[in-house]
């Protein structure tokens, strides 16, 4: 016993070095698995703090260019929408008794909340953006994020009470829902680590007519993405020969270099949606083990 | 200045140009990006011991990391660093004489060649060892090992740059010190 103490001790360095090392490779691996790190939301908040105080002195280089796009989006939203059915006060919360029908009975499916930007990176593998509404603003995991030019960003994926974090379009783990404009397949959209210009959309079939500058749009059968926010525009077409299936280049048509002002997207039904597509799945394979 | 606080506000000091000033820049190229924060550590006293090295390592790493939102890369990387740090200054400086003249690792106290070669070697284990838990779960063996070399030359000619564009005045250590 003594000799396991001394041993202990003459190398101590050593196993503190160990422990720290599986220390930090074990936080850098759970992380990965869950695509979040619940130890990440204390952090969160301190971190965000000084990444606001520094994004408000940041802001000022760029307002006017963002000024230009948030007039150009509030543009397209008046012309779309011309009983302004949107608040866009940043203290809004949504309250369910609120009507949710307009007045063509048509029920509100989506919900959107403005948000800044205080923080984001485009030059690791996987990036994400940092944004200053959290659980407190009613942010949740699974809303889509879009620019405030409309072009698709990313999803949350940890939230914190007054930030959340962004898993990027431009982060490895990354799969989106896409289709193209003008035939309507549906493809996803992925991003292989390499460029931060491009995407790349895969799981078209080679019977599809696709033509450089084709529009890709966000897919209406995505959980997350409401329907037709742009994601990219087609830069360069490859043919996969052992799927049969095209690799399309996406040049993404957010400039994630300069990203301020974003919109979070809720879809009010998700949780409806994925239980369905839980149960179905659970249902099929018990049907399956107990033959009828 | 007590070595104490002049360590804490160069911490702070290095995370934040790491985190606002390199990883904003807009990026060379897809390979590269800067990284000069771990110079705290190749900058901290001799006389610090060997197991607090480590865990000074690891809060720099961790600090790095909560800003960077990858948990316990730099952190690894940091304490591997930390802890080949004093074999290397064991091999680099002469043997005879058994105290330090100076307080820290600088050009002035170990000379610029085993200075160099002390830089060189721990700043390739950093970007080495951080690059391959990065890719571990993705990439190409020539993408690393392209990436590894022009990370380590980047950052090798922002340290050397940061040394003479703004040598530390040391004081020389006395007895009464």
């Amino acid at each position: 016993m003594r000799n396991i103490f001394l041993f202990i001790r003459r190398y101590i360095t050593f196993f503190t070095f160990l422990l720290l090392q599986v220390v930090a490779l074990w936080f850098l691996f759970t992380y990965n698995r869950f695509h979040r790190a619940r130890f990440l939301g204390f952090a969160n908040e301190v971190t965000g703090r000084i990444n606001s105080q520094y994004n408000q002195v940041e802001d000022y280089f760029t307002l006017k260019e963002e000024n230009r796009r948030v007039h150009r989006l509030n543009d397209s939203l008046l012309n779309l929408l011309p009983r302004n059915y949107m608040h866009r006060d940043s203290s809004m919360k949504m309250i369910q008794d609120s009507v949710p029908y307009d007045t063509l009975g048509n029920y509100r499916r989506y919900f959107t909340r403005p948000a800044t930007v205080v923080y984001s990176t485009v030059n690791a593998q996987k990036n994400y953006i940092q944004i200053n509404r959290g659980s407190a603003q009613g942010i949740k995991d699974n809303m889509a994020v879009v620019g405030s030019d409309g072009s698709a960003v990313g999803v949350v994926v940890n939230v914190s009470s007054n930030f959340s974090q962004v898993m990027s379009l431009l982060h490895v783990q990354n799969s989106v829902s896409a289709s193209l404009k003008r035939s309507g397949d549906f493809g996803t959209a992925e991003w292989d680590g390499k460029d931060p210009r491009f995407l790349l959309l895969r799981r078209i079939p080679k019977s599809v007519e696709v033509k450089k500058g084709d529009t890709v749009l966000t897919s209406s059968v995505s959980f997350n993405f409401p329907p037709g926010y742009m994601i990219g525009t087609i830069e360069d077409i490859q043919l996969d020969n052992t799927t049969g299936m095209y690799v399309l280049k996406l040049k993404t048509s957010a400039n994630f270099n300069n990203l301020q002002q974003v919109h979070v997207i809720e879809n009010i039904e998700r949780d409806e949606q994925v239980k369905l597509f839980e149960e179905t799945k659970k249902k099929i394979e018990q049907a399956k083990k107990s033959p009828r | 200045m007590s070595d104490f606080l002049r360590n804490i506000l160069r911490l702070a000091f290095f995370i934040l140009v790491q985190v606002y000033v390199l990883n904003k820049i807009p990026h060379l190229h897809r390979f590269i990006t800067p990284y000069i924060y771990y110079l705290f550590i190749l900058w901290l006293p001799f006389s610090v011991s060997r197991f607090w090295l480590l865990v000074i390592g690891f809060i720099a790493g961790v600090i790095l990391d909560y800003f960077m939102m990858t948990p316990g890369l730099h952190a690894a990387a940091c304490v591997l660093v930390a802890y080949a740090r004093p074999f290397l200054i064991g091999i680099l400086t002469p043997k005879d004489s058994s105290e330090f003249n100076y307080r820290e690792p600088s050009p002035r106290a170990m000379q610029w060649t085993p200075y160099a070669v002390y830089v060189f070697v721990l700043t390739l284990l950093h970007h080495g060892y951080m690059v391959f838990l990065e890719w571990l779960d993705f990439g190409s063996f020539l993408g690393f090992f392209i990436k590894v070399i022009a990370t380590t030359g980047i950052s090798l000619l922002l340290i050397f740059t940061a040394e003479l564009l703004f040598p530390r005045r040391l004081k020389f250590r006395t007895n009464t010190a």
